[in-house]
């Protein structure tokens, strides 16, 4: 009995210290919980948000571009998409297996495919293929049952109408790079499938075209699927861009042109809005949009009229004769020569142990500044550029926007090169030769434009020295009265006119051919042929090489600067035919003609 | 003479009206409200349907009380009686399991009855804690303090553990072991035998891990470091965390829970309902159902001090200290505070095996209670 009392009195006991021992257990578990629920409960509130709160960025319509009249030039097109869901997809490998059996998937494809399933996370679509037909949706709509997780989408792409012929001007919007993410932190950017503007218009009014973006927060449940709407914020769509372009006049330059490769850029040499800029051959640039095809890529790329560069600003040609109006306006302003200074054309001219060269072998006789520039005497040009010297030669070129890019503000612009003393010692480590005056005289050596600089001093001559500045959008007339005057005396500027008058609409003028008169309205220009290739002493005794017969990238560029009408100008154009033969013969016709068609368009407005 | 005085000086044989007139239903209400809780919570699990868990979860609670009306009025001397031989039919339905039981969710721990799923298992927690409390009843404190004495409760214990241990449900074999181990200690086995078979038990842990499955392994490596694999096995008690935390004091509100609602949290009407339920009701809620429980083992072990034999104490002892390590163990899981082991929170997660074994257990206990004034002899 005893023995049983202690053997009760020990369970009683030590079922006391078990039941501490649970009671500090739930102690441990509350504890627990307060920690939880009430210490860390920021902290888990914050990561059950993440968990179920998903934001996406809603992308605006891309601004559309339209030219002068409201044509459009860019817009956005319905895609239809077909996208894979990986949530979606019991067995993402089958699905994409299937799928390639209806549309095929390169590669490349696949690989892109496979990356961005990995990237996003798994409710968000990723594209398969995009511009799909109507044919091809229906099939993909049809097999989609075997297919979970495909489903199609209709988004908006960038479309541009005029294809080839606004390739230059507009550019092309593509995939956004590491690059331009590390640039540019809108969250835009890490949309997948957003398009930003690489090159052209698209880019340099990128801002401007993109719109900002707007908000969207969504409940998504474990597997990412949306279960309700939680907050929307509508972005702004893009703002729609109007540029100076006239499409008509694009078409007739790119119709012009042909097959031809060069560049030509019309503008008001008022306003300095650009009406024509083109550059040839060119690209299409909805071949882009969507990510451009190896194939063609590399075929643009190896081409060697070389369509992926816009000549129009990044080809930096010899300006050739075109470039004889600077030194006559150097020369005057120098007062080195005067209106009435001739010097006799022989054919040719020394200077130390070198013979220089008339483009006319028998000479030209004596002439005048007027008549050196109606007939581009090179001989003319020798001897008032030797007199007045490479860095005042230099300076005036300046003063005309040679040497710098213009404010067009396009990534690739080139700003050329205007050699003086000072650049050749710098560059070269040489001292200044005269002979290389001479050639800089004649536009050539080391002097290098582009078609855009050479429109603009066209445009600055022919508006009586108005430093005006190029520009694809519409130009205030506030604006337009701030243009600085160039200080050039009128009489000199007159007088080159003149000279320039004299080329087109005189008997024996280089580019009398082109000449045209349109109610009473003429062009005046000039016409430049540059070599590209040196003709050796021995070859000029034997007779050049006729250009026909030389292979396409030896022979000659073409040249032509004009402007129209003759008196109150409003029109400047430059025209460079690549390896295209004389100025006179190839640059001027097309000048001409589109110099014309712009004043016949004016008239119909 | 000497043997009525042993087995019923003290009314031996309670009438009906007797029994009704001993219980306690304050307890009752407790066990009650628990359940209700479960229907309610296992509602919202559903989105709002009572047809998918809820109601049936109510039926069960029905069956259970019907199971524990009839455990009541079962006359006391049977339990202490057949303890042995139910003891023995669990642990034949244990080999039968492991022989030919029916395979479910790649562990082996049901018999198909037809009407039911039974969980031999859950029978042999019950079994063992009558079979060790008879073992106990019978014998003297002296041998209790032998190692001989001790042995076979040892062996009664760990041969159906070895059997569960295969299944295999590691959970349920440490429940079992945890509980014998309680009941050796509250019997009053010497403090220096547990010392040394811990000491013991360290030295075999890295065998013992050898002898862990797979996914038992990453249990326990997931629970040491949660973060360790976010997506894969970390996922279940980071998202519980989650889940918890972020109801706050108050609680998201009854079918607000957003990590339970989408899904996030995996198992909400099962192992992780505590969770749920914390993330709807936040930490009032949660204390509240620890409380309730805490209620639960407060009158059971006041209900042993009560009762007159050992037996009757010893099986409530038992009983309670495995109902009180369903909680503690499934509450420590869902908070991030022991390996993830798949014990369900009794009353409240959706399952029928364990909510007829607790209200079998509740039902002894009431049991023994009702007749806590008789003195059993030595049977």
């Amino acid at each position: 009995m005893n023995r049983d009392n202690s053997k009760g009195k020990v369970l009683i006991y030590r079922t006391l210290i078990w039941g501490a021992i649970q009671l500090f257990l739930f102690v441990v578990i509350i504890a627990r919980l307060y920690y939880l629920q009430v210490f860390e409960a920021d902290k888990y509130k914050t990561m059950s948000d993440e968990n179920r709160i998903s934001a996406r960025i809603l992308v605006p319509p891309r601004g559309g571009i339209f030219d002068r009249n409201g044509v459009i030039l860019a817009g956005n097109r319905q895609n239809f998409q077909a996208m894979i869901v990986a949530e979606q997809a019991t067995n993402v490998d089958d699905t994409l297996a299937k799928f390639k059996k209806i549309m095929p998937l390169s590669e490349a494809e696949e690989a892109r495919v496979r990356r961005d399933i990995k990237k996003y996370r798994r409710f968000v679509p990723i594209k398969l293929k995009d511009g799909l037909t109507w044919e091809d949706v229906s099939r993909i709509l049809l097999a989609a049952p075997e297919m979970p997780g495909v489903i199609v989408e209709d988004g908006l792409s960038r479309a541009y109408p005029f294809g080839k012929q606004m390739a230059h001007v507009l550019g092309y919007v593509a995939a956004v790079s590491e690059n331009d993410m590390k640039n540019d932190k809108d969250p835009l950017l890490e949309t997948p499938d957003f398009k930003i503007g690489r090159i052209g218009v698209e880019k340099r009014f990128e801002k401007l075209l993109r719109g900002k973006g707007g908000n969207l927060k969504l409940e998504v449940n474990a597997v990412g699927r949306i279960m309700k709407e939680i907050e929307r914020v509508d972005g702004v769509p893009g703002t729609n861009l109007q540029l100076t372009i006239d499409s008509r006049l694009q078409q007739k330059a790119y119709d012009l042109f042909g097959e031809q490769s060069g560049a030509a850029v019309l503008m008001d040499v008022n306003s300095g809005e650009i009406l024509t800029f083109i550059s040839m051959p060119s690209y299409d640039s909805n071949d882009f949009v969507l990510g451009v095809n190896q194939d063609t890529y590399s075929r643009l790329l190896f081409d060697e009229k070389q369509p992926l560069i816009n000549k129009a600003i990044a080809g930096r040609y010899s300006p050739g004769s075109t470039f004889k109006m600077i030194v006559a306006l150097a020369a005057l302003e120098a007062g080195v020569i005067t209106p009435e200074t001739r010097f006799g054309c022989s054919g040719k001219m020394e200077l130390g142990n070198h013979l220089f060269h008339c483009w006319k072998k028998q000479g030209h006789g004596p002439l005048n500044v007027v008549e050196a520039l109606q007939h581009s005497c090179d001989i003319f040009f020798y001897e008032t550029a030797q007199k007045v010297g490479i860095d005042k030669i230099a300076n005036m070129a300046r003063r005309f926007g040679m040497g710098k890019p213009t404010k067009l503000r396009f990534d690739d612009e080139k700003a050329g090169i205007i050699p003086d003393k000072a650049w050749k010692l710098e560059n070269l480590q040489a001292p200044w030769q005269a002979g290389e005056t001479l050639i800089a005289g004649i536009g050539q050596g080391y002097v290098l434009t582009t078609p855009i600089q050479l429109a603009v001093m066209t445009a600055r001559i022919a508006n009586g020295g108005k430093m005006v500045e190029p520009s694809l959008t519409k130009v205030s007339k506030s604006k337009i009265e701030k243009f600085k005057d160039m200080k050039i005396n009128k009489k000199y500027l007159d007088l080159v006119k003149e000279g320039m008058c004299s080329v087109v609409n005189r008997p024996g003028g280089t580019a009398f051919m082109s000449q045209f008169d349109y109610k009473g309205q003429k062009m005046c220009g000039k016409t430049g042929t540059t070599q590209v290739r040196r003709i050796s002493m021995q070859e000029r005794q034997t007779g050049i090489v006729r250009q026909e017969d030389l292979p396409w990238k030896y022979r000659n560029h073409a040249l032509f600067v004009g402007f129209a009408p003759q008196n109150n100008p409003r029109y400047a154009v430059a025209v460079l035919v690549e390896h295209g033969g004389g100025g006179s013969s190839v640059a001027a016709p097309i000048a001409s003609k589109l110099l014309k068609e712009a004043l016949m368009l004016e008239e119909g407005n | 003479m000497y043997k009525f005085y042993k087995t019923g000086f003290r009314n031996p044989n309670l009438s009906f009206k007797e029994k009704i007139y001993n219980l306690n239903l304050t307890y009752f209400f407790f066990i009650f409200v628990l359940s209700m809780i479960g229907v309610l919570m296992l509602y919202s699990a559903a989105n709002g349907d009572w047809k998918v868990w809820a109601l049936n979860h109510a039926v069960r609670f029905g069956m259970g009380c019907l199971l524990m009306g009839i455990l009541i009025f079962i006359d006391i001397k049977h339990f202490l009686h057949y303890a042995y031989y139910f003891y023995a039919v669990a642990l034949v339905l244990l080999v039968v399991v492991e022989i030919a039981g029916y395979t479910g969710m790649g562990a082996t721990r049901w018999i198909n009855l037809g009407f039911m799923k039974l969980q031999p298992s859950e029978l042999m927690k019950i079994a063992l804690v009558l079979a060790l409390a008879k073992y106990f009843h019978s014998t003297t404190l002296q041998n209790i303090e032998t190692i001989g004495g001790i042995v076979p409760p040892v062996v009664m214990a760990l041969v159906p553990a070895a059997l569960i241990m295969a299944q295999p449900d590691l959970g349920t074999a440490m429940m079992l072991l945890f509980t014998t181990a309680i009941m050796l200690f509250v019997v009053g086995v010497q403090v220096s035998k547990f010392l040394f078979v811990a000491v013991g038990g360290a030295a075999m842990l890295p065998v013992a891990w050898h002898f862990l499955h797979d996914y038992q392994k990453q249990r326990v490596l997931t629970f040491l470091n949660p973060e360790r694999d976010p997506l894969g096995a970390g996922y279940h008690i980071m998202q519980s965390k989650i889940a918890l935390g972020s109801g706050g004091i108050f609680g998201k509100g009854f079918m607000n829970g957003t990590q339970s609602h989408l899904n996030f949290l995996p198992e909400k009407h099962t192992d992780f309902i505590f969770t749920m339920l914390s993330e709807e009701f936040g930490i009032i809620g949660a204390i509240l159902v620890v409380v309730l429980n805490m209620l639960v083992l407060f009158y059971s072990y006041s209900f042993a001090i009560r009762t007159t034999s050992y037996f009757a104490k010893l099986t409530i002892i038992g009983l309670s200290t495995n109902y009180f390590l369903y909680i503690f163990i499934n509450t420590a899981m869902v908070l991030g505070l022991i390996p993830v082991v798949g014990v369900p929170l009794p009353l409240i997660s959706y399952g029928g095996t364990v909510m007829l074994s607790v209200m079998a257990s509740f039902g002894i206990i009431m049991a023994m209670y009702v007749n806590r004034d008789t003195n059993l002899g030595k049977d």
